[in-house]
Formats: C-alpha cells, sequence, structure tokens
C-alpha cells in the first residue's frame, strides 16, 4: 500500500468559481421515467438558512439501472440517462431540482433497494462531505430497504421526502446539519 | 449473485473530523449524531462517469482563458491519481479553482481588497489519462486574509475536485505549497491530525515539470480509497 488516501479539505466559500459547470438543475432532460422535483432548504446549527452549500445527487435510472460500468445488467431504454445533477443553494439556503423516479435497485442480498437518491453535501464550515439519501414517501419497499433497516426509526423520516400541497409530483426535504431534527449522515 | 467489494474506510487520524472547533464555522455545521455506516450497495460502488469532452482541451490551461495572460508566477502543476493500492484512477474528471496572483477570488462574495485581474478567472478542469496521470497550467495563487480569528491568512492554496470511480471515492481537497510560513497557523490544513496525512496536502517542487525560461513546476500526487480485497473487510 503506497500511501493512505489525501486528506479531505472543505472546498471553502467561492467553489462556485470552479464548480459551476456541472451544475444541472434538471436530471431528467431526453430520459424517461416518471418526473418530479426536489425542493428544499439546508439549515445550520441555529436553524439558520446556509447560502453557499452544493449538494450532489446520483441516482439510477428509471429501471433501476446505473448509469456507470459495475452495474452490468440489461440495457433499457432509458440508459442514456447520466444520473448526475450538482445544485448550489441560494442566499436562502434553497435548492430545488428535477429528476425521473429511480426504479429500486437491487440490494447486497439481491433483494431490491426502495428507490432512493444518493446525496452528497459540501460547503464552508465541512471539512468533508456528507453523505445521505433520499427516499420516497408511500413506498412500499421502505419497509424492507437494507440501508433504512441500519437507521434508528426515530430518525428515519429525515431520509424521507414529503409530499407538498403545491401538487403530487413536488416533494420536500430538507437538510438539518444539527439539532433535533439532525439530518441522518452515513459512513460507507 | 457475487458479493459486493466496498471501499476500505480511512485510516485513523487521516481525515478530519467534522468538528474542529479551531475552524469557527465548523462548529454550526458539524452534524453532531455520529455517522450510520451502512452496508455496501450498488449506489456506493457507482458512481458519475464523465465524457472525456467535459474538459475541453484547453481548460487545463487557466493562463490561456483570457485575451492577455494573468499576472504573477506561471507555474505547472502536474501529478498522479492512483487508489490506496496504488493503481492509477484513469480517465477521472478533476476541477481545481483558486485565487489569482494577488490573493483574490472573481467570487461576488470575496471582500478582500486586492485588484482582480481581467485575464484570470482561476477556474479549470482535466481528465487523467489511462496512467492517472494530470497536468494544469496557472500561475501561483497569493494567500488572502478570512475572518476566522484575529488576523487570519490562508496559506496559498489551489482548491481540488474529484469524482474516481465511485460515489464513494468522491474527494474534495486543497493542495498547498512547499515552506508556506502561514501552514503552521492554518486551522484548515491542521485539521488533520495525523501529521504524515497532512504533509500529503504539501506540492513539492519539481525540476522534471519545470520548464527553461516558462515555468516552475510543482507535483501534487493524490491517492483515493482503495477496494476492499474481500467482503468481509468491513
Ligand atoms: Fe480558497
Amino acid at each position: 500500500m503506497p500511501a493512505p488516501c489525501t486528506p479531505s479539505q472543505t472546498v471553502g466559500p467561492f467553489f462556485s468559481i470552479g464548480l459551476d459547470h456541472l451544475n444541472r438543475a434538471n436530471l431528467a432532460e431526453g430520459s424517461v421515467g416518471e418526473r418530479f422535483a426536489i425542493r428544499g432548504r439546508v439549515l445550520d446549527g441555529d436553524g439558520e438558512p446556509v447560502p453557499d452549500a452544493i449538494v450532489e445527487i446520483w441516482h439510477a435510472d428509471a429501471a433501476g439501472h446505473y448509469h456507470h460500468p459495475e452495474h452490468v445488467s440489461p440495457p433499457s431504454e432509458a440508459t442514456s440517462f447520466l444520473g448526475f445533477g450538482r445544485i448550489p443553494t441560494d442566499e436562502r439556503g434553497q435548492f430545488s431540482f428535477t429528476t425521473i423516479k429511480p426504479g429500486p435497485v437491487h440490494g447486497p442480498d439481491g433483494k431490491p433497494q426502495a428507490p432512493h437518491l444518493q446525496i452528497s453535501i459540501f460547503m464552508r464550515g465541512l471539512l468533508k462531505r456528507l453523505m445521505t439519501r433520499i427516499y420516497f414517501p408511500d413506498e412500499p419497499l421502505n419497509a424492507s430497504d437494507p440501508v433504512l433497516q441500519v437507521v434508528p426509526e426515530l430518525r428515519r423520516d429525515t431520509l424521507i421526502a414529503r409530499p407538498t400541497k403545491q401538487d403530487e409530483n413536488t416533494l420536500e426535504w430538507n437538510v438539518c446539519l444539527q439539532g433535533e431534527r439532525e439530518t441522518v449522515f452515513f459512513d460507507c | 449473485m457475487k458479493p459486493l467489494l466496498g471501499y476500505r474506510k480511512p485510516a485513523p487520524g487521516t481525515q478530519p473530523s467534522y468538528l474542529y472547533p479551531p475552524y469557527v464555522s465548523s462548529i454550526k455545521r458539524a452534524p453532531k449524531q455520529p455517522l450510520i455506516s451502512i452496508p455496501v450497495t450498488l449506489s456506493e460502488i457507482t458512481g458519475p462517469t464523465f465524457l472525456k469532452e467535459i474538459a475541453s482541451p484547453t481548460a487545463f490551461d487557466l493562463t490561456r482563458q483570457h485575451k492577455g495572460e494573468p499576472l504573477g508566477e506561471r507555474i505547472a502543476v502536474s501529478g498522479r491519481v492512483v487508489d490506496e493500492d496504488g493503481r492509477p484512477v484513469q480517465n477521472t474528471l478533476i476541477e481545481i479553482w483558486q485565487a489569482n496572483a494577488a490573493g483574490r477570488y472573481l467570487h461576488k462574495n470575496d471582500q478582500h481588497n486586492a485588484p482582480l485581474d481581467p485575464n484570470f478567472t482561476g477556474e479549470g478542469r482535466t481528465s487523467t489519462d489511462d496512467d492517472g496521470r494530470y497536468r494544469f497550467i496557472t500561475v501561483r495563487p497569493g494567500a488572502y486574509p478570512w475572518k476566522n480569528h484575529y488576523n487570519a491568512w490562508r496559506p496559498q492554496h489551489i482548491h481540488f475536485s474529484l469524482f474516481g470511480p465511485a460515489f464513494a471515492t468522491r474527494l474534495v481537497t486543497q493542495m498547498y505549497f512547499p515552506g508556506d510560513p502561514l501552514l503552521e497557523f492554518d486551522p484548515i490544513f491542521h485539521s488533520v491530525p495525523d501529521e504524515a496525512a497532512r504533509r500529503r496536502l504539501i506540492s513539492s517542487f519539481d525540476w522534471l515539470s519545470t520548464q527553461p525560461d516558462l515555468s516552475l513546476g510543482f507535483r501534487f500526487d493524490i491517492v483515493l480509497r482503495g477496494r476492499n480485497a474481500t467482503p468481509m473487510e468491513r
């Protein structure tokens, strides 16, 4: 082993010079599947909005297939779906994006995972990224999902987007960095 | 079905903790609950792969993005991206951003009273080759003040963002310069507890990539997480 992994350092306050070119709030473009929007806010330990965060998204296509060489399965009609998005928060700590609902990806035991989005969060003040997931409300597979199972029951709902009054395809999901409703973050 | 191989956890002390009180903004932003360890699934061992075209052939040269050349000391920054087993990380996107030679970012929130350079944006990207190698041409960034504590100055640095092969290998870091006297006082640099790990954030002066009458060379090698050898290693 030549050397352990290079240490992480914060993105600092000026990431938007470097990381803007991959910004993409519409992941759905040109791919098939049920479209929906997620909107939310990033809040710090005082409940104050975080205006300088970046949210990155990675998820499977409508057939549950990842656009990646390690996911070997028959190509579906949705394979042109890249699966990646990057969105900065605005002055009010808000972000929103549109994508398609991913299909169930198989889990470690071969059983399906519930549909979910992989999320990375970066910001000034974070010395390394935060990893979390967004799940869907009223999804029967949530009850047997291998990742949700390892999360204490009381905290699971921080990972599940909520329906909004706006319309049935707009969901809300907030990130609380600290506090009673602190979002569950993962080590993987 | 074949068991999935995850990525190794970093050795103790080689990564910063979320909370490092000398870095004041970590206090209200570091999560207070411990992270939850999850089983390896396809969702963590896959990740975005970008076409090579995302880094245009000129995007690696930050001194040629405008009509004229930027002010400052022209440098070449190059190195290799490998995993913890020494295997090259091929065709992976690297994004960098930095202050200009005067220590000022082209960003609306940068209030530092130092001049902007009309010939410098401070943003570049490239893709590693089949051997994991990359190269950028830029100018040496200036140190700049920040509000963390009285008379706080960031050492000269270039921000690096890498994807690697999987969601699990994503890394954002900063490259520093050898011999910078500000490193000793920088809480972001010192947030990494292990001294040897910290030193790996400092590039080295490199004769081999120094070009006569043109530019000094600095070498910065990057190591991304290695793969578990067996599914048992978790
Ligand atoms: Fe910086």
